[in-house]
């Protein structure tokens, strides 16, 4: 029996439907039972079940009221202050190396993009000794200042993104400018900068988030230092095993506060993605 | 600056030597002599600030290398004699300790004195220039440069110095030289038992590069063991994302399937939540006690909970499967864009020509997806040889075995460089796997660099 391209269309509509239903379950499924976790009023991690017996907010009032053991509040503002200081160097570096290497014509500029190309294949990991110790003998060991520095020491490195943006602006507005008489400084700042306000956003957002969920660099940066953690590292510490009956449900708790602002700035910037900007740049 | 860009098509190396030969050969006495003593020449001519700042930065360079960069420069070849001791004090009745040398300082600043040769050296050669630039331009009667002209020159021609000042110096500081650092740390003894200042450790030649791979039974099987499932993670990390994100991508861009955008979210909700917060949990839900192994008991589906992160084979089957939730999203999101760049008519001729969504998919999607994402597709292989986050926060690297040096089934060597620093403080083997790292990663990048070049060149889908 042959059917109608009608009929096939919707039958596999249906089919897709059907699909994507099931996969958004899946996704959305851990989600779900993190909010669900963190309302919830019995303790423990493992539960045979998925919808809590009793419902409470004291995870979350818990989670800014007792902080003998775990001090959330003070590591959200850490957190907060590292984000915002690292976002503004991050976000000045990056953008001052992509505009370089993408506008001006210097002897050194192929040696020196040839040579990040190279440094960016060395495990980032790898350093964090060399790092730890020469904060050390700095006394900056364990301070949220070695954290910025760390968070925003690698931004030479992350251009390409904004660098295939600038790319993109079309050249002769600079030769214009020039012709005029302005100076490469002019350019950059009256002209190239304004227009490129998209990239500055998505290289702010993507260095504001790295602090919060980061907790490789930290854990080396601030060994026992409980005063000085970010979020992401204090969290982690709830789930050890002495502590993750009684903590698991403010865990879920504090993830929530950490993940509902960086969920909205990442879907500010997930047009970048689906746009093209980040797979473009790869080209180099 | 005139004098570079008559020769802009050497390369930069031989251009610099040439240009100095040239300092020499047609240098009088003041620009020869500004060899030794900088900014000599620029003085002579009326560059008086420019000269002096000169000479001012050779003397701090001179006081820093005596100073300070000698007394550790010197130890560099042992890296320390005296190790820290004890001392019985006779008038106190106790042990006094007295202080040693500290290989780890030395090293440390030794590099960093090193480095500061490379500024130099190159603050010099432009002294050189300029001062041969200046004599030139007296002799032809120009008034040199005033100071504020040329300090007018960094917002202009000299942007690009401006601009890069800052950025390279962080780079240098917290990238370059760090992995200087742990290069050299990679031939030593730096490890548990050679732990600064309370001993010394020194030079070992190639030992941790051949104990790697035959010197050491234990430490070699790890390595090759850990290297070959790093290879495999990353090979199905990597094809399982891509196929599997594509298609997502391509069931939400059918034609007729309403809600595109609400899709689309539900799935970046789940790339944007921290994967710290989201893979900690998942890794609970498959405990031996998690909700996964109960409510499969609970069904009457199993008699005993599934050992997911404690048999090597599922905990590996695991976190493969598990990436996928993490990584199609991903691939959902880079690939959407570049399937609605696909031509329609390949496939509306497809269609009339019989072709099934299948034989559609096979034939066409993916082979133009793989001519214009293969670049990115190396990246995002690379990046799964790195992706420490995945395996870390699932099984940390468990299940543990004793047929590793201080690794587990699942874990990557990045994994293991991680363990080895954090908890073993065996900072030369980290060093030589950091090593091994970037040669792997190194030459599959060198193979995408080619293509790219090849991708840029070809246009035969457009």
């Amino acid at each position: 029996m042959k059917m109608g391209i009608k009929a096939r269309e919707r039958i596999s509509n249906s089919i897709i439907y059907t699909i994507l239903t099931i996969l958004s379950f899946v996704w959305l499924l851990p989600i779900a039972w993190l909010i669900m976790s963190s309302l919830r009023a019995e303790p423990g991690a493992y539960t045979t079940y998925i919808i809590p017996k009793g419902w409470t907010l004291s995870n979350y009032t818990k989670l800014f009221t007792e902080t003998e053991l775990f001090n959330f509040p003070r590591w959200f503002a850490n957190t907060l202050f590292v984000a915002c200081v690292s976002c503004v160097i991050t976000t000045m570096l990056t953008l001052m190396v992509a505009y370089t290497y993408s506008r001006l014509r210097f002897r050194s500029r192929k040696g020196l993009m040839n040579m990040s190309l190279v440094l960016g294949m060395f495990p980032g990991f790898m350093s964090m000794i060399a790092i730890y110790h020469f904060m050390k003998l700095m006394g900056l060991d364990q301070s949220l200042a070695a954290l910025i520095m760390v968070y925003s020491g690698g931004a030479a490195l992350k251009y390409y993104v904004a660098k295939g943006f600038f790319d993109t602006i079309p050249r002769s507005l600079d030769e214009a400018a020039l012709i005029d008489g302005a100076t490469r400084n002019v350019v950059f700042f009256k002209i190239i900068l304004p227009n490129s306000m998209p990239i500055v956003t998505y290289t702010a957002i993507e260095a504001f988030i790295a602090p919060w969920v980061d907790f490789i660099f930290v854990s080396v940066i601030m060994k026992d230092n409980y005063d000085n953690y970010t979020v992401a590292l204090g969290l982690f510490r709830m789930l050890e095993r002495e502590n993750i009956y009684n903590y698991f449900t403010q865990f879920c708790a504090g993830a929530v506060l950490v993940a509902v602002p960086i969920t909205l700035l990442f879907i500010k910037i997930q047009k970048f993605y689906v746009g093209g900007v980040v797979g473009g740049a790869v080209k180099g | 600056m005139t004098q570079s860009k008559a020769k802009k098509r050497t390369p930069a190396v031989f251009g610099w030597f040439s240009s100095l030969a040239e300092v020499f050969r047609e240098g009088d006495m003041w620009t020869r002599l500004s060899a030794l003593i900088m900014g000599l020449g620029q003085l002579k001519r009326g560059q008086v600030i420019k000269g002096l700042l000169l000479m001012a930065f050779e003397a701090l360079f001179i006081w820093f290398q005596t100073g300070f960069g000698w007394q550790y420069l010197k130890d560099f070849g042992t890296l320390g004699t005296n190790a820290q001791a004890r001392v019985w004090d006779e008038a106190a009745q106790i042990f006094r300790r007295v202080p040693g040398d500290n290989s780890m300082l030395i090293l440390l600043f030794s590099v960093l004195t090193l480095a500061t040769f490379i500024p130099f050296i190159a603050i010099w050669v432009i002294n050189m220039k300029s001062a041969l630039y200046v004599q030139k331009q007296a002799e032809k009667g120009v008034k040199p440069n005033s100071f504020v002209e040329d300090v007018k020159t960094f917002l202009d021609e000299r942007f690009h110095i401006t601009l890069l000042t800052l950025p390279m110096l962080t780079l240098v500081l917290f990238t370059v030289l760090p992995i200087v650092f742990m290069i050299l740390i990679a031939f030593t003894n730096f490890d548990k038992n050679h732990q600064p200042p309370g001993s010394l450790f020194t030079w070992v030649g190639m030992t941790n590069v051949t104990d790697v791979f035959w010197g050491d039974q234990l430490k070699s099987q790890t390595f090759f063991g850990i290297l070959g499932w790093t290879l495999v993670w990353a090979v199905f990390a990597t094809f399982t994302n891509y196929i599997f994100g594509m298609i997502l991508a391509m069931m939400i861009n059918k034609k007729g399937i309403r809600f595109k955008k609400m899709w689309r979210t539900i799935f970046v909700v789940t790339i944007a939540v921290p994967q710290f917060v989201s893979l900690l949990l998942v890794s609970k839900m498959f405990t031996d006690t998690g909700v996964v192994n109960v409510l499969l008991q609970q069904w009457g589906l199993m008699s005993g909970p599934i050992p997911f992160l404690t048999d090597p084979t599922l905990a590996r089957i695991l976190v493969i499967v598990v990436n996928l939730w993490v990584g199609i999203p991903y691939t959902m999101l880079m690939t959407t864009g570049i399937l609605m760049n696909i031509p329609a008519d390949l496939y509306e001729s497809a269609a009339i020509d019989g072709a099934g969504p299948v034989r559609q998919f096979i034939s066409i999607t993916l082979p133009y997806m793989i001519f214009v994402t293969a670049p990115q597709m190396i990246t995002t292989f690379v990046g799964n040889i790195n992706n420490f986050n995945v395996i870390y926060l699932l099984t940390t690297g468990g299940p543990l075995t004793l047929d590793y040096y201080q690794a587990g089934k699942t874990d990557l060597l990045v994994t293991w460089l991680y363990k080895l620093t954090v908890n073993e403080q065996n900072y030369s083997l980290a060093s030589t796997i950091g090593i091994f790292i970037f040669l792997i990663v190194g030459s599959i990048s060198l193979v995408v660099y080619n293509m790219t070049g090849s991708v840029k060149k070809e246009d035969q889908f457009q």
